[in-house]
């Protein structure tokens, strides 16, 4: 029956997305049939979650390999889907756009930083991980170094990356919830964690790894019908990706025509907190040589060192298979990523030039105040107008918007009907949700195999540690979404965070791991603790007011974190005793694709 | 030299080669990005910015398969790939 199941993943799939497809179609048709804006938005996030929880249920299981690896079955071409789902997260979903809308080229160096990465994952560790059979990247650092310490300082390190940037998706799912069911945050939050936990309870990697793959196939819908859709309507191309070099020109010759006025500090002060005037140039490169190279490093870096993305490679059958299982992963985030600039561009143009019905900048204060989007954005603390130089007209500057309406609001504006709303809010939802998951999977997985199996007790039987991986999986999350409540971080900043703590600590005890024979165990906890000391010291300083040195600044503090823990270890392995001939056999035999993995099947 | 000594001499070289590539499309285009954007790039998009949006994103999919490819024809090459029943 298993063995049926895989095989018919493509048939599953396909009428799943068949299915979904007609769900669209049925909306489209009630919408038209008069029903309400905040029903369909209801019934498009109740209906997918539905389907995630259907998939959580059916896939349950009471095997270890099962729950941690997904039985290690996952064909190359679907864990590829689930690892774009997992990777792109709510941010990706929803912000990411409004940054590029904002801040430019700038701000592009993540797109850059967030596919250039898996280069290095393909390329240094996910074939050679593959290979060691381990369940949880903590299972490679304690058994490739040895010791309960090294693999304890790897549940340590994978703990703060992966909180830091599980807090941000759950706010997310919360934030998505709270607008399309219409119950308050702290509740909504609430709602958010329960669909994530129905996800991966039962049947955990393999569970979460069937309903990623649904929420990719939700969520690419739910970005590109837009773009598409929204571009044809414009008449900017029906292929957007080739064709709007125009559009792009022509926003730069309206930035030319407008000039950007800088606003008076006072002026700014009656702006409401979150929202942003255009005030950088759209395709002009606007940052430093370095700026843009740092930020992408340390982003490329933190991709590479991120265990809940690294844990998906552990899921295919071989290690040819996680190989070419990289390259399909990143050609399906390329899809939404190169789609993201397209959306940010058509957006811009569809609100800043006049030419166009949907423009706004040049008409009166009345005029703009009239129009529906406007009013129902302005409410919903997207938009703001404030006529800063008393003329009347609205000029450039005197516009302000919120990153996200860049995704929430464009499909309104350009007059796309109500039900390509209550996609998007579906396929942000599915983003956030299938991130969370991964994350609350990746740390739950390494504290209850590497810290109670592996350290407390060795000798539990399988019943026992997949009750306590449940339990904490629920604990984790609840923790998570208490401090998401709070609402201390944005959401985008909290992510980046998070890829600085986990390159700080874990990138170079990884990678050298599988590349340097000679690195050992004592290197590797001072890698380790050093450099994830190192970061989040840095931060501290920067945040504090403290100057920082080669322009690198609290989005980056991992550069410094890195640096150190190479330093640190490679000082401190060659200070001491070289690993014993078993640990360098077990490097070598890592490095051939054939004979027996490392470790056992099930361990 | 052994037969694994080899493989993994192989194996290095096209590590280096990837991590080449990788450096030109994800930092060497950067490094001189205002210079480059006055050009017309691909499409017609100026030169830096489709790099930043596009090119160097699709060029990171093409690099990763082609690795893939060529390290599996190392693999076979010094009989290290696996087998089926693995």
């Amino acid at each position: 029956m298993k063995g049926n199941f895989i095989d018919n993943l493509p048939k599953i799939y396909g009428i799943y997305t068949g299915g979904f497809v007609g769900f669209i179609i049925i909306m489209a048709i009630a919408e038209q049939m008069g029903m309400t804006a905040k029903t369909i938005g209801i019934a498009f996030v109740a209906f997918t979650v539905f389907i995630y929880a259907l998939i959580g249920y059916l896939s349950r299981t009471a095997q270890a390999d099962a729950y941690y690896v997904a039985g290690r079955q996952v064909p190359t071409v679907f864990n590829g889907m689930a690892t774009a789902a997992d990777w792109m997260s709510g941010a990706s979903f929803v912000a990411m756009a409004g940054g590029i809308y904002f801040k430019g080229y700038g701000y592009m160096a993540l797109l850059v930083g967030w596919t250039g990465g898996y280069v290095l994952v393909a390329s240094l560790l996910a074939p050679y991980l593959r290979k060691f059979g381990c369940y949880t990247v903590p299972d490679f650092i304690g058994t490739r170094y040895g010791g309960n310490l090294a693999r304890f300082s790897a549940v340590v390190v994978l703990t703060v990356a992966s909180f830091t940037y599980v807090t941000a998706q759950i706010n997310a799912t919360g934030t998505i919830a709270s607008v399309a069911l219409d119950i308050p945050f702290q509740y909504a939050v609430y709602v958010g964690l329960i669909s994530i936990l129905l996800c991966s309870m039962l049947g955990g990697m393999r569970g979460v790894t069937w309903t990623q793959v649904a929420q990719y196939i939700v969520l690419i819908i739910a970005y590109l019908l837009p773009v598409f859709w929204i571009s044809n309507k414009m008449g900017a191309g029906f292929f957007p990706h080739f064709m709007l070099a125009d559009e792009v020109a022509r926003i730069g010759e309206l930035e030319q025509q407008f000039g950007f006025v800088k606003n008076a500090a006072a002026d700014l002060k009656t702006v409401p907190k979150g929202l942003a005037g255009i005030t950088k140039a759209h395709s002009a490169v606007n940052a430093t040589p370095w700026a843009f190279i740092s930020l992408a490093l340390a982003m490329m870096m933190g991709t590479a060192s991120l265990p809940h993305v690294m844990m998906r490679y552990f899921t295919t059958p071989s290690v040819k298979a996680a190989r070419k299982s990289v390259g399909w992963s990143l050609f399906f985030i390329f899809l939404l990523y190169s789609s993201a600039p397209m959306l940010a561009t058509l957006s811009k143009l569809s609100l800043i030039d006049p030419n166009l019905p949907t423009g706004i900048i040049g008409k009166t204060f009345a005029e703009v105040e009239a129009i529906d989007w406007y009013q129902n954005w302005n409410q919903a603390n997207l938009m703001f107008i404030s006529d800063f130089n008393g003329n009347g007209t609205l000029e450039l500057n005197e516009f302000f918007m919120g990153g996200k309406a860049v995704v929430l609001a464009t499909p309104e504006i350009a007059g796309l009907p109500y039900v390509i709303s209550g996609l998007v809010a579906a396929g942000g939802m599915a983003a956030a949700m299938s991130t969370a998951d991964g994350l609350i999977l990746a740390i739950a997985n390494a504290i209850s195999h590497d810290v109670y199996y592996k350290i407390i007790d060795p000798k539990a039987e399988t019943a026992k540690r997949l009750l306590v991986a449940r339990v904490l999986l629920v604990v984790i999350g609840f923790a998570g979404a208490t401090i998401a409540a709070m609402e201390i971080q944005g959401i985008l900043g909290s992510v980046i965070w998070a890829f600085d703590f986990a390159m700080s600590g874990l990138f170079f005890p990884l990678v050298l791991g599988v590349w340097w024979k000679r690195a050992n165990r004592q290197g590797a906890i001072a890698g380790m603790l050093g450099g994830l000391a190192a970061g989040a010291w840095y931060l501290v300083w920067v945040r504090t007011g403290g100057s920082g040195f080669l322009g690198i600044t609290q989005l980056t503090f991992g550069i410094f974190g890195s640096a150190v823990s190479l330093v640190l270890m490679v000082v401190v392995s060659l200070m001491t005793a070289e690993p014993d001939k078993a640990t360098q056999k077990m490097v070598d035999d890592v490095r051939v694709p054939s004979g027996k993995s490392i470790l056992g099947r099930s361990h | 030299m052994s037969n694994q000594q080899k493989h993994w001499e192989k194996t290095r070289g096209l590590l280096f080669i990837t991590l080449a590539i990788w450096f030109v499309f994800s930092i060497g285009i950067f490094l001189f990005g205002a210079e480059m954007n006055e050009v017309t790039g691909p499409f017609g998009y100026p030169w830096t910015y489709w790099f930043t949006c596009q090119g160097s994103l699709g060029a990171f999919v093409i690099l990763i398969f082609w690795f893939a490819n060529r390290q599996e024809k190392i693999d076979e090459e010094f009989g290290f790939s696996e087998r089926e029943d693995e």
